[in-house]
């Protein structure tokens, strides 16, 4: 009961915050805090539940920017039919590359999917079809709503807001399900999650698809709201690292976590970018890097771990939060 | 055979051994710690910016260069470990992964701010000349690092088989705890695993340097080159490394001959998926 009141405060938090904060900038950032998250809650199924630390994701987060503005560009269709699209060729991917890339533990599958995102990077960059250096375009002026494509951040928000809560809705339903169970015992020990008759490589797969297809969303939603998509922005290895670090910092495997996680991140990028301008661009990936040594280094559980168990050193209690799935009575 | 195709292949080799000594590095800490050092391409990045101030600060090439970014790097290796890798080492998958990820983008864009975007370039005449051997060409500079970068690789591996430190090292690698109680320091050794790793890439670099582009993110090209190599060569290998390196740079050099410069990466990148998927245990070594 007191989760659900918790979670009511965190919503109204949410709805209002637009309202509180209204110029331009306050809104735009909470658009992109809601943004990173959804795809940051996405990669935490495969790599936080799971614990496949795939640096690849940006192949999906890529699929579906490119197949929205790709509708737009090539069928003149709104970017909104692109997603299902995207969503469909993530998911294939995600089958064709997991079946093989899966069976590699570790560090192993870590190498796999840096190389896959580079090699798709480097195909893109070679596709006429696909824009080639120079990308792909959106609708310059909105034909109509469907086109999504708004000059306030404001629909926005509230779009991803929709999305999040529907892709933490799904996350937490996957985590209560068996599939959860299997996860968190492959993540802890495969060979132990095998042996007890886990079905270990389709758990995974599984996982691994729904995550492609959630992370593509993020994509569509991204190429969406910026109107524009390249190899750069779309399919550098930098945004499989930006989602997997806010995952990380917040707390990867926590249902929360890559919110919190986005929330700290997404702002501390666009205030630097806004204060030291070009410059800052190099600045805010070595405090990135400098972020990610320190937090592995010292808290691998992540920010909401460390509160928790500041929590429990004080009251006895967990906090709600930071209880996430993996103590769901 | 044309001359041009032994021209190509002949620089393949010579690129080659040099991808071979900076792979050696990757696969020795590999070996014998059990962890990617995600950073590693980075090191090289950083071994060719040693080199590069080296030249804008006294004038001087790789005689100097060289010697100075193994000694910076074989540094920051040895804080590396003992600033990191030691804790990594004990935590969740996560952490090892993410920490020397974060290495490589702290050190990556550390550079970028400092040295900015823009491609560097040493001049080429710093080591001059060209060669005429058997009616092919070869760059003085490519012939340098290229037999530079394998005797290394070589003295590398004789260090690990022919030495009592090699022997210790290697006995910390097959069982720490074992190596513990026969009174060799499981850290100490690991420490200097480290330095002799970070020193050899940061050697490449300096040697790359002399006829490679110089760019804050050429370590990520780098790294993939490195992980493709190690696991053609069989993870934990330097004999493997070795012949691994100057197949890749052959195949490289053909590839971007053959079918174009833009696909020469990507061939690269489809032959190291290749490996992982298919053959995890590389042409020669053990798993």
């Amino acid at each position: 009961m007191r989760r659900l009141v918790w979670l009511a405060i965190l919503l109204a938090l949410l709805v209002a915050y637009p309202l509180a904060f209204s110029t331009p900038f306050q809104q735009r950032l909470g658009a992109l805090v809601l943004l990173y998250a959804i795809a940051a809650s996405a990669w935490n199924i495969i790599g936080g539940y799971a614990g496949q630390v795939s640096v690849g994701h940006v192949v999906f987060f890529g699929c579906g920017a490119y197949a929205a503005m790709g509708a737009y560009a090539h069928f003149a269709l709104s970017p909104l039919v692109g997603i299902p699209a995207g969503i469909v060729v993530s998911v294939a991917i995600a089958a064709v590359v997991g079946v093989p890339t899966l069976r590699l533990s570790g560090h192993y599958f870590s190498m796999a999917t840096i190389a896959v995102a580079e090699l798709v990077r480097l195909i893109v960059t070679n596709t006429e079809y696909l824009g080639a250096a120079v990308g792909l375009s959106g609708p310059t002026v909105p034909r109509n709503v469907f086109d999504l494509s708004f000059i306030s951040a404001l629909p926005y928000y509230y779009l991803f807001l929709t999305v999040l809560a529907i892709t933490l809705g799904i996350t937490w339903w996957m985590a209560n399900s068996r599939m959860g169970f299997y996860l968190r015992a492959i993540r802890d020990s495969e060979r132990a999650a095998r042996s007890l008759g886990a079905p270990a490589s389709r758990t995974k797969l599984y996982a691994y698809m729904l995550s492609a297809a959630l992370t593509s969303v993020a994509g569509a939603l991204y190429a969406m709201m910026f109107g524009f998509i390249d190899p750069e922005s779309g399919l550098g290895i930098l945004i499989s690292v930006k989602i997997l670090i806010m995952a990380a910092l917040g707390g990867a495997g926590l249902l929360f976590g890559p919110l919190v996680g986005a929330a700290i991140l997404v702002p501390l990028e666009e205030i630097s970018n806004n204060l030291l301008g070009g410059k800052g661009a190099g600045l805010t990936f070595v405090v990135y890097g400098a972020i990610i040594v320190l937090i592995s280094r010292f808290q691998p559980g992540g920010i909401l771990t460390l509160i928790n168990r500041l929590w429990i050193k004080r009251t006895g209690k967990e906090v709600e939060a930071a209880r996430g799935i993996a103590h769901a009575p | 055979m044309s001359t041009t195709l032994l021209q190509v292949i002949a620089g393949g080799l010579l690129l080659g051994a040099v991808y071979a000594l900076f792979s050696s590095g990757l696969t020795l800490v590999w070996g014998m710690m059990n962890i990617v050092n995600f950073a590693h391409g980075d090191f090289v990045m950083l071994g060719m910016y040693v080199a590069y101030v080296v030249y804008t600060l006294f004038g001087a090439g790789p005689l100097l260069g060289a010697p100075l970014a193994i000694l910076v790097l074989a540094t920051l290796g040895v804080v590396v470990y003992f600033g990191l890798i030691r804790a990594i080492m004990k935590g969740p998958m996560l952490a090892q992964i993410l920490g020397t990820f974060g290495l490589a983008l702290l050190l990556r864009y550390s550079v970028f701010w400092w040295f900015g975007a823009n491609f560097l370039s040493l001049p080429e005449n710093l080591v001059g000349g060209t060669f005429d051997i058997w009616g092919l060409r070869i760059q003085a500079s490519r012939l340098l690092a290229g037999t530079v970068a394998l005797l290394v690789t070589l003295g590398l591996h004789l260090l690990l088989t022919r030495t009592s430190l090699g022997s210790k090292m290697l006995a910390v690698a097959e069982d720490s705890t074992a190596a513990q109680l026969m009174g060799i320091r499981p850290d100490t050794m690991q420490a200097i695993a480290w330095a002799i790793a970070a020193g050899a890439t940061g050697l490449a670099g300096a040697l790359i340097a002399t006829f490679f582009y110089i760019v804050p993110t050429v370590g990520e090209t780098l790294a993939i080159v490195a992980f493709v190599t190690v696991s053609l060569g069989g993870f934990g290998s330097v004999p493997g490394a070795l012949v691994a390196g100057l197949l890749i740079g052959v195949i490289e050099s053909l590839s971007g001959f053959l079918i174009g410069a833009v696909y020469k990466d990507m061939v690269v990148y489809a032959l190291f998926l290749g490996f992982l998927w298919f053959r995890p245990q590389g042409l020669m070594g053990r798993l």
